[in-house]
């Protein structure tokens, strides 16, 4: 291992314990502020100055480009530009996953890698999934999950939308966990980013009734939104790792099952 | 022979018929294997409206009734109203209850048909508390396979589906905070939030 790789991981290593110390501090939770969820969000203020801010950008550039996107790229191209970005960050999941001690999950991310970027034409097609290897998607966010870090307060964030705090905190370490940003020169490896950034606008378009239905027809979109992330994180994380598999309804997701008939 | 009917026999007809109507049958039990016929049954029909081609209205339509007949409607509009379901008459709890199976059906049905070209596929069943976890996945053209969850319960009488989870969202506090915002908008008035989900449905 030469010098270079060294100072990544032990720097990612670095990072990781330090923000997880951080994590320890933040926000205590306060029953009274749970909302009907089961969502922590003592920030509301703040997160719904926030949300407006977002619906507006969305309003005025995401939702307009998201379907013009969508409707004058083919949707094969689409796939393709998918399927590129997403290539570029299985060496950077790969890393999550060794840190979250996921084997698995690495030989997912490692195979896939290699596979896509050659049979695959340097990540255009994803073979692998033919082969039967699906995406296994983790984040730095998950990371800290599985370290024990808790989810932390409901945070809406400008432009990026809605989080929690230790996802948010993943988020920004998940710049410094790619492997490929300290192999690659300097214009090139911003493509994957790139590609991400296009492919995320295509989804916009894509799935513009559903997102529509959630931000401009809901009664309350900020609640709706937040509902709909909170459920939807808490469910990937509670399947996502191996050793919750066997039980993917444990503790985090019972709630939902409570029994209408009870009442 | 003709087979002249006795009237000691056709007493004892008339009377098992009218036993059959009064005696209950064998209480039908709620099993996993019962659930998932039940969702293999859901299913298959939505698998038909999605792939019959028609316009959206008509499928809506179609949602409307596959969601009747399958769903505890009752149940869900009176979770989704929440602690208010306590202080609505029995009158504005019934007319809440219709309309909400129109806007739920109708919301539903809209997501149900963007699987267009897709296939929901029943994997397993299982019993959790009370009730019966019936685990789907949906497969749509070009996206990675996910997880659609039933709830089934025969508590109201007949098995239905209670709630749905589309890859963890749940249906019931998905509706439990929308027509939370809708009373809150409305200074908790529930004839008038009635009157809004009319439009909005």
């Amino acid at each position: 291992m030469n010098k270079y790789k060294r100072t990544f991981v032990g720097r990612t290593i670095l990072i990781g314990f330090a923000l997880s110390l951080t994590l320890a501090a933040c926000t205590p939770v306060d029953p009274s502020l749970m909302t009907s969820g089961g969502v922590f969000d003592p920030y509301e203020d703040t997160n719904r100055n926030n949300h407006e801010f977002n619906r507006s950008i969305d309003r005025a550039l995401l939702r307009p480009v998201g379907k013009g996107y969508s409707s004058v790229i083919p949707s094969d191209i689409q796939t393709s530009i998918g399927n590129f970005g997403d290539n570029l960050s299985e060496p950077s999941m790969a890393v999550n996953h060794v840190l979250q001690g996921d084997v698995v999950g690495f030989g997912v991310n490692f195979y896939r890698f290699l596979i896509n970027s050659t049979l695959g034409m340097a990540g255009l097609f994803d073979v692998a999934a033919e082969f039967g290897v699906n995406k296994n998607d983790t984040d730095f966010g998950e990371t800290l999950h599985v370290w024990g870090a808790p989810e932390g307060a409901y945070v809406e964030l400008p432009l990026l939308g809605p989080s929690n705090e230790r996802d948010a905190v993943g988020k920004f370490v998940d710049l410094f966990t790619d492997p490929l940003s300290h192999a690659i020169p300097s214009p090139e490896k911003y493509y994957g980013t790139a590609a991400r950034v296009a492919s995320k606008v295509g989804d916009r378009g894509r799935y513009s009734n559903t997102v529509d239905s959630v931000l401009y027809d809901s009664a309350d979109s900020y609640a709706q939104s937040r509902l709909i992330f909170t459920q939807n994180r808490r469910f990937e994380l509670g399947g996502g790792g191996s050793d919750t598999y066997s039980d993917p309804y444990s503790d985090p997701y019972s709630d939902p099952y409570e029994d209408p008939y009870a009442e | 022979m003709p087979n002249k009917l006795s009237r000691r026999s056709f007493m004892s007809h008339i009377s098992a018929a009218a036993l059959a109507a009064v005696v209950p049958m064998p209480a039908f039990a709620l099993s996993a294997s019962s659930a998932k016929s039940l969702v293999d049954k859901l299913v298959a029909d939505i698998n038909r409206v999605i792939d019959s081609g028609k316009s959206e209205s008509a499928m809506l339509k179609e949602f409307e009734r596959i969601f009747d007949r399958y769903a505890d409607v009752p149940t869900i509009a009176r979770y989704a109203l929440g602690v208010e379901a306590r202080r609505a008459s029995a009158a504005q709890l019934r007319e809440f209850t219709q309309v909400f199976q129109r806007y739920i059906s109708i919301k539903y049905g809209k997501r149900f048909r963007e699987f267009i070209g897709g296939k929901i596929v029943v994997d397993s069943a299982r019993q959790i508390k009370s009730f019966i976890e019936v685990k789907t996945t949906a497969h749509l053209r070009g996206e990675a396979p996910f997880d659609v969850t039933f709830l089934v319960s025969d508590k109201s009488g007949q098995e239905k589906f209670f709630n749905l989870f589309i890859e963890g969202i749940n249906m019931l506090l998905t509706e439990r905070t929308e027509i939370g915002a809708m009373l809150d908008q409305r200074g908790g008035n529930i004839d008038a939030m009635i009157a809004d989900l009319r439009k909005a449905s």
